[in-house]
């Protein structure tokens, strides 16, 4: 490779004094000074979260307002810095239009001092339960505090629309006679 | 109408006068510090703070939320948060010279308020009296005298903190401040010189030089800022080396020094060294525009005395003492405080000197300037008023 060499400029007096740079300085700052802030005032204003982020993870239900959950345990698997816990359950008999659900979990906590936030849990799911959502900020004053048990993890996921509906056609191939 | 003030004994009028002045003086430090975080954030494009509100303020409809928007309050707040803090004396630090050298700071900073004038008002034969806590007619040499022994209070905190940062801030600052005070002495001889025509009563003091930028004509109106650019240059990039201001700020340099002199400092202790710092740096701008930038006078070739006779042309009132002495007391603290934001606009534009260059700026550069500066006028001076 040809190496060329740049002939370094002797400064010239003026550029020597810094005075010119330094009028230059002041204008650049006294522009930032009267232009409009770039910030948000946090607590008020809130950032626009871009899709795709992975926040808090959270359990979600399907329109129907059922548990997506089957407690198949794989998030619980997969969670590299095992940070959820299941405990899985049967669907109770008292609960006619969830009948056709496999299971559910009896017990659902994530430690969110653990989870890194990695998305694998919502990767994994096979039923589409978990999702990691727009939620940026986790707080408590106690250990305890910081990990989400089931109902939170409901309240902070919502309902989300569903694409498949699986229970809902299972039950209706069932009415058909054909079980699977 | 105030015949009862000038009744009362000289002794405790002077000393209503000082603590009137003291009264003024503190606030505006407390604000300046305030400021100077505004500023920061402004050109930071940040809002800076802005959340501090007094309930009672609150219900004031708009005024209220502007005060509260421009962070008023959190010179309270932080005020507040000085005093009551914990005031810890480390146990390895000499302890009279640790809780002395705060107060040292304090009273040069304080003293030097005494013989700056900060307004003017006209007597009975229109001569004009200039309105300061003492009149002396060695103003310069008292405000000089009096704040280089500032320093002292940096040495004893340096060194009573018996720990190595602060020792070498203290060393620094002591090393600094003599290589400016040199320079910047060197830059104010040449209006001194030219004030002190021959054949008139010699006078060091402020009022006579606001006096002379006040006369009539092109040359009389001219303040000398623009009569000495040169002086008027050299002066203010000493003041900003004398008040450690960026980017002389090697003293305090936070990245090679900790906190320098006052890093064993907190609370209220601490606070002080600040209220010394802003008291310095008012006092050092108010020097600047009596000299280069026309005291008290609104405007280049206006003087007070035009615009007085202008104003009394609409109000009735405003050929009173009192309101004459206001005005010029406000036109000369405007002029300090566009000094002080000229200060914090520069601390956030600039990056600090490295302590060599700093030596190598006021040695090499700044004293043989300001001499040959002194030289050129004395001669110049010499040939116009022979
Ligand atoms: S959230 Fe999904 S992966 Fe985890 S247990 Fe429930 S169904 Fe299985
Ligand atoms: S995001 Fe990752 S770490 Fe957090 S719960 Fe899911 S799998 Fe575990």
């Amino acid at each position: 490779m040809a190496v060329i060499t740049v002939e370094r400029k002797p400064l010239t007096f003026l550029e020597r004094t810094y005075l010119p740079q330094i009028a230059g300085g002041l204008k650049t700052t006294f522009k930032h000074l009267i232009a409009p802030k770039k910030t948000l005032e946090y607590p008020e204003e809130r950032p626009t979260i871009p899709d795709g982020y992975r926040g808090v993870p959270t359990l979600v239900m399907d329109p129907n307002g059922r548990e997506k959950c089957v407690s198949c345990q794989l998030c619980e698997f997969v969670c590299p810095p095992k940070a959820i816990r299941i405990t899985p359950g049967e669907i109770p008999a008292d609960e006619p239009d969830r009948a056709h659900v496999e299971k559910g979990p009896k017990a659902f906590d994530i430690d969110m001092l653990r989870c890194i936030y990695c998305g694998l849990c919502q990767e994994v799911c096979p039923e589409e339960a978990i999702f990691l959502q727009n939620q940026f900020s986790m707080s408590g004053y106690t250990r305890a505090e910081m990990v989400n048990h089931k109902d939170r993890l409901y309240e902070l996921g919502g309902t989300l629309p569903d694409a498949h509906f699986k229970w809902d056609k299972k039950k209706a191939a069932e009415e058909h006679g054909n079980t699977h | 109408m105030f015949d009862f003030y000038f009744e009362i004994p000289l002794v405790l009028r002077l000393f209503i006068q000082g603590l009137a002045v003291i009264m003024v003086i503190f606030p505006i430090a407390g604000a300046c510090s305030m400021a100077e975080r505004k500023v920061a954030a402004w050109i930071q494009d940040r809002p800076g703070p802005n959340r501090a509100i007094v309930p009672w303020v609150a219900w004031i409809p708009f005024l209220g939320k502007f005060l509260q928007r421009l962070g008023v309050f959190h010179v309270m707040a932080d005020g507040g948060k000085m005093l009551f803090k914990e005031d810890s004396l480390p146990g390895h630090v000499n302890k009279f010279y640790f809780i002395l050298a705060p107060i040292v700071a304090m009273i040069p900073a304080l003293t030097t308020v005494v013989a700056v004038p900060f307004g003017a008002y006209f007597d009975a034969a229109g001569k004009v009296i200039p309105l300061g806590l003492a009149p002396l007619d060695v103003g310069m040499l008292a405000v000089f005298a009096v704040s280089s022994l500032g320093v002292y209070s940096m040495i004893l905190a340096g060194w009573a903190s018996n720990s190595k940062y602060p020792f070498l801030g203290s060393v620094r600052a002591s090393a600094q401040l003599i290589s400016y005070e040199l320079s910047m002495t060197l830059a104010v001889l040449p209006v001194f010189l030219w004030v002190n025509a021959p054949g008139t009563p010699g006078t060091m003091g402020f009022g006579a030089v606001v006096e002379f930028q006040s006369q009539p004509g092109f040359l009389g109106g001219m303040w000398f800022g623009f009569l000495m650019p040169v002086s008027a240059f050299i002066f203010l990039v000493a003041l900003f080396a004398e008040t450690n201001r960026q980017p002389f700020d090697t003293v305090e340099s936070e990245a090679d020094l900790v906190g320098s002199f006052h890093t064993e400092y907190g609370a209220f202790k601490w606070g002080l060294f600040f209220v010394a710092e802003y008291s310095h740096m008012i006092v050092g701008s108010g020097v600047f525009m009596l000299l280069f930038g026309g005291g008290w006078n609104p405007l280049p070739w206006v003087s007070l005395a035009t615009a007085v006779g202008w104003l009394g042309h609409i109000l009735p009132f405003a050929h009173a003492p009192l309101f004459v002495g206001l005005l010029s007391i406000s036109i000369f603290m405007g002029k300090v405080l566009a000094m002080i934001f000229f200060f914090m606009w520069v601390r956030w534009t600039l990056p600090r000197f490295r302590y060599d260059q700093v030596m190598k700026i006021g040695w090499q550069k700044m004293l043989p300037l300001s001499i040959a500066n002194l030289l050129f006028y004395a001669i110049a001076i010499a040939l116009i008023q022979k």
